[in-house]
């Protein structure tokens, strides 16, 4: 075999050694020691994730926290300073056309000609691709079927959004990169949406979703990274992220009388208690609320509108991006 | 059957550009202030000049020509001029900025297949305006064809890339659609004057015909008259068109931003 030969067999085998590693439940997006600066603004410091073929991942984080540049080295848009991308077993910049065979993306921001109309976009986008997808089921799923003639500009602001998660999708990819798919969609239009990318990922799409939406996290995601900073300050499920938020539980509720507050401040199961208007806040661990009811009803007080609070989320969101940001004080 | 054959790079598939086109020229069509104003203002202008019986006559002061004749190629050349300076700029910008070509960029099709598209679309209206003012001034006006209809062709395709050169230069540097708008306007005026569109170039004082066989519509205007009435365009015209579509060809190449 000569050397010439060797080499084509070497590239040809990368190929299906990519193929084989997706088989086999190796990552479809995998991301190590990402940096991005924009003169001296550091975006994106030091931020690695791999996502498993078939999941959703979900990247949370304030605005400016490096994850709309994430996504746009992710998809080829911008070259890294430092750091590895690949999806699929490509690289974004070197393999750019066969990875964009097979990567769906939505941008922010991306708009289409005023006097198009949708269907006339929706099928020339389906042109570019080798193997693309329904077309009438895309637009039913997302409701735009009763707009097909109509101009793009006069869309409203939530059937563009719409028109621009199906244009992520008409390609029929194998990973679909979504920066804040269900912004500007009213309850309705997130929940198609919603319904839809679960659909993908019960085909076995892989998504990578930026959003500001801890619901739509909570709901879609199999785990999450939070970015801040430009860099990963956590990476969970949504469940394990909102776990670390707070330890334990809180109970609130409206007491029936006055009583004394060491009526549960001596129960091994609470940790504090608070008055916030009417109610009554507390805080601790194990069964709380029995112990509570209980320890009240043997003091003569009934408690009323009993709520119990699983943390959420949100609270981890909340904490785990105030805890990053304290150090750096100045910040405005 | 070697599906995998290393050396063949995936492309996208090759009806995409056909749709691009079409959509492109979709929107020329809801869009036509291009197509009327290139189409439109010449044919006003030449069946006023035609119904002109003065500019009928025959002049030794326009070489032999009539007043009417020689308003054939400088209109011809204010069609390419407005669509290649005034009417690709502004909307290629445009692209730029409401980020089409952006999002293009992040699909198997390269952005540059819209710059394509729009520029076939603008040749086509080029084509079909110089084609209604030929037929125009033959059937209504009693003029000839071409007498050298190879020069005629090598002249249009010259005129038409050295425009096309200087327009996507302007879209190239223009930060944005109003200012494309505005240096299209200040580029394009002058450049019709020197074409001969107010003021005929025969009849310029020496240092204005200089500058106006330098410029690219003055340039334009040359290389069409001759073969239009008579042998294959001079040297100096064709070479001007030429030195013009490849100078700021490779500049726009150079300078232009996708984003």
């Amino acid at each position: 075999m000569t050397t010439h030969q060797a080499s084509r067999d070497d590239q040809s085998g990368l190929r299906e050694a990519g193929e084989a590693g997706l088989a086999a439940g190796i990552s479809a997006v995998e991301v190590t020691h990402l940096r991005k600066s924009y003169g001296s603004v550091v975006a994106v410091h030091d931020v690695s994730f791999s996502v498993a073929d078939g999941e959703i991942f979900g990247i949370l984080g304030p605005n400016g926290a490096g994850k709309t540049t994430t996504v746009e080295c992710v998809t080829g848009l911008r070259e890294p300073d430092a750091g590895t991308i690949r999806l699929l077993g490509l690289d974004p910049r070197a393999d750019r056309n066969e990875l964009h065979e097979r990567v769906g993306v939505q941008l922010q921001d991306s708009a289409f000609p005023a006097k198009l109309r949708v269907g006339e976009i929706l099928d020339m986008y389906r042109t570019f691709y080798r193997n693309p997808a329904d077309r009438a089921e895309l637009v039913e799923a997302l409701g735009l079927a009763g707009k097909r003639r109509a101009y793009y500009r006069s869309l409203s602001g939530g059937q563009q959004q719409r028109l621009s998660v199906a244009l992520a999708l008409i390609g029929g990819p194998r990973v679909a990169v979504l920066d804040e798919m269900t912004a500007g969609l009213d309850p309705q239009g997130r929940r198609d949406v919603w319904q839809l990318i679960e659909q993908l990922r019960d085909r076995g799409t892989t998504i990578v979703l930026v959003t500001h939406s801890m619901e739509e996290a909570e709901r879609l995601c199999d785990r999450v990274a939070l970015i801040d900073g430009g860099h990963i300050v956590a990476l969970d499920t949504p469940a394990g992220l909102a776990a670390r938020a707070r330890d334990g539980k809180t109970v609130r509720f409206v007491p029936s009388g006055p009583f004394d507050e060491g009526v549960l401040t001596r129960l091994a199961e609470v940790a504090g208690v608070e008055r916030d208007g009417r109610h009554v806040v507390v805080t601790g661990t194990g069964e709380l609320v029995n112990a509570v009811v209980l320890a009240l009803h043997a003091a003569g007080i009934d408690a009323r509108d009993v709520r119990l609070d699983a943390a959420s989320l949100e609270d981890a969101y909340v904490r785990l991006t105030a805890e990053h940001e304290s150090p750096r004080g100045g910040q405005p | 059957m070697n599906s995998r054959h290393p050396f063949v790079r995936p492309r996208a598939p090759r009806a995409a550009f056909g749709a691009i086109f079409r959509n492109e020229a979709r929107l020329a069509w809801r869009q036509p202030a291009g197509a009327i104003g290139a189409v439109g203002i010449s044919l006003l202008i030449l069946v006023i000049f035609g119904e002109l019986p003065v500019f009928q006559q025959p002049s030794s002061r326009l070489d032999g020509l009539s007043p009417f004749q020689i308003y054939i190629p400088i209109l011809i050349s204010f069609s390419i001029g407005l669509l290649a300076l005034v009417y690709l700029p502004g909307p290629l910008v445009s692209y730029r900025e409401q980020g089409i070509l952006r999002r293009l960029s992040v699909t198997p099709v390269p952005a540059s297949w819209v710059l394509a598209a729009q520029l076939a679309v603008q040749a086509c209206l080029m084509l079909v305006a110089v084609l209604i003012i030929m037929v125009t001034s033959i059937a209504f006006f009693g003029q000839h064809a071409p007498w050298n209809p190879g020069g005629f062709l090598l002249a249009l395709v010259l005129s038409i890339a050295a425009s096309f050169a200087i327009g996507l230069c302007v879209a190239a540097v223009a930060p944005t659609s109003s200012a494309a708008r505005g240096i299209s306007i200040a580029v394009f005026y002058p450049l019709v004057f020197f074409s001969g569109l107010y003021y005929p170039m025969q009849l310029m004082p020496g240092v204005m015909l200089d500058i106006s066989h330098f410029t690219p519509l003055g340039a334009a205007v040359q290389a069409i008259v001759y073969p239009m009435f008579g042998e294959f365009p001079p040297a100096t015209p064709l070479l001007v068109l030429a030195a013009y579509a490849l100078a700021f060809g490779f500049l726009a190449k150079r300078s232009f931003r996708w984003e």
